[in-house]
């Protein structure tokens, strides 16, 4: 019998044990998932929760629940893999030897990795990046009676790096639906040189900061919290003074991935960014947010390498070589407020572009452009992340990008 | 791709001026660009640049501020103040490397 362990169930994590088990015999292969949590957290979800717009509990379900039959779920925290004995240690001493390892704990935040951030987290200082952060600060805004918010991020890359910006343009459209706009100054503080990563739709995503009088401090390397002086100060000693602090501090891969060895500076495995096998290891890959590829840490881009994956381990394990490789697709809702919302699409390659998606011309989404068409295809997303994505469902969307419909004359 | 003539010497760069030939650069070149922008270079500015060159060389993609910190031991702090403002991209401008990335 051989063994394909996976580590982690979720988004990748599960979609990878829905999708293997039905392409690999029971008789022949055992599949057991590995994870700590008994709730499966829709995380897109967590941008919503302090504006009142999901309760908590819509975006928590059973893990078990996703985990198709055939498959064992082991309710554990990892202490480490070896790699060498082809082996993972779990916390209680149980050993799990494997055949074939897919390495799927995601990245989270740590506010811990820079000084004073962790100080008055909860107070004055929140996050949304974790269920629990998420719902504290929906307490603090609601009784929040204005002043200066600061919404800042650590350093890149973070998981969904659209939403710190959603979140900024939602805070905007909440306060100004409060009647409490002009009492709120708001500021996005960046270590990026603009508003987002990529030049075209930095500009665009600019302007709209502009537009709804945020302010930009871009190029901003922070070196600690002043939770007594409530300011932010750089490593250029840039300082900017806060009343209510939301930040994404520094998201990093698994505590187990530096223990065994299989990380980079930041806990991410380091695999080929075509086919997600470690560079390290003939028989460990790294799927979703937990490998170093330079694309997005999404969901979608978690999906649509997903979409590929199968069909590469499959050759993988009989020695042949992979011949779907993925070229960094990413396909991101960004919401703007008041009912709106922007969609990108890119890949390694491709920075995001204007244009139509997925049909050329029509839509019905726009690309870089706010729509109500496109806030409702974030609505509806989360009804697809439970009923087709991670039951490993197709979704008639091709997995690779695709340059038709998209306007090139920005570049 | 465009080229320019750097101390003297016909090098290969992008359209943002970065030397796109790792094997094009030497330290006459590394001393002209950081006179474009503005930096005169010192011992612990070459120390840094040819850290940096060092671990290229190792992992094929350019360190981010954090790996000079926590693997080449030039803490933050430093980098700012030998590379004001923009220490990740002024000393893979300097060292003839390309910008890091993790930016995405």
């Amino acid at each position: 019998m051989k063994r394909l362990l996976i580590l982690g169930a979720g988004t990748a994590g599960t979609m990878a044990a829905n999708k293997m088990r039905p392409l690999l015999p029971r008789d022949e292969w055992n599949i057991t998932i590995v994870e700590q949590h008994d709730t499966h957290f829709y995380q897109p979800g967590y941008l919503f929760i302090p504006f009142g717009i999901y309760r908590p509990e819509e975006v928590t379900k059973p893990t078990k629940r996703f985990i198709p039959s055939g498959v064992d779920l082991v309710s554990a925290t990892i202490d480490k893999v070896e790699p060498d004995a082809n082996k993972v240690l779990l916390e209680d001493g149980t050993e799990l030897p494997y055949d074939y390892l897919i390495i799927a704990t995601g990245a989270s935040p740590n506010p811990d990795e820079t000084p004073g951030m962790a100080d008055d987290m909860g107070g004055d200082v929140h996050e949304f990046y974790t269920y629990n952060g998420a719902t504290k600060l929906a307490e603090k805004m609601r009784t929040w009676e204005g002043g200066r918010l600061v919404v800042h991020v650590t350093e890149m890359p973070i998981k969904c790096p659209v939403a710190p910006l959603e979140f900024t343009f939602l805070a905007d459209a909440f306060f100004t639906e409060q009647g409490l706009r002009d009492k709120v100054d708001i500021t996005y503080v960046t270590p990026l040189e603009g508003a987002f990563t990529k030049p075209v739709a930095s500009k665009y995503l600019g302007d709209m900061l502009d537009k709804r009088k945020i302010a930009l401090e871009p190029d901003f390397m922070i070196e600690s919290v002043d939770s007594e002086a409530k300011k932010i100060v750089s490593f250029d000693e840039r300082e900017v003074p806060y009343d209510l602090l939301v930040t994404i501090p520094l998201n990093m891969g698994a505590d187990f991935i530096a223990r065994s060895g299989l990380g980079d500076d930041l806990n991410y495995v380091p695999v080929d960014q075509y086919t997600l096998l470690s560079k390290a290891h003939d028989n460990i890959f790294a799927v979703g947010d937990a490998s170093d590829i330079p694309a997005s840490k999404a969901g979608s881009v978690a999906h649509f390498a997903m979409d590929l994956f199968p069909a590469n381990f499959l050759r993988h394990i009989q020695g042949l070589k992979m011949t779907e490789p993925f070229d960094g697709h990413a396909n991101c809702f960004i919401e703007t407020g008041h009912g709106k919302g922007l969609l990108i699409d890119f890949n390694y390659e491709t920075e995001p572009l204007p244009g139509k998606y997925p049909l050329p011309g029509v839509g019905p989404f726009s690309l870089l452009k706010e729509t109500e068409i496109n806030h409702w295809g974030k609505v509806m997303f989360r009804w697809m992340y439970w009923n087709i994505l991670l039951p490993g469902k197709e979704l008639p969307l091709p997995a690779l990008m695709s340059m038709a419909g998209k306007d090139t004359e920005d570049l | 791709m465009p080229t320019a003539t750097i101390a003297g010497h016909e090098v290969q760069t992008n359209d943002e001026g970065f030397l796109t030939e790792y094997d094009e650069w030497n330290e006459e070149i590394g001393t002209e660009l950081a006179g474009n922008i503005g930096i005169e270079m010192t011992d612990r500015h070459w120390e840094l640049i040819r850290w940096l060159r060092e671990d290229f060389k190792e992992k094929n993609e350019t360190a981010t501020t954090r790996r000079v910190n926590s693997v080449g031991g030039f803490p933050t702090k430093e980098q700012f103040q030998l590379f004001p403002k923009k220490p990740a991209r002024k000393m893979a401008y300097v060292a003839g490397l390309p910008k890091p990335h993790g930016c995405v």
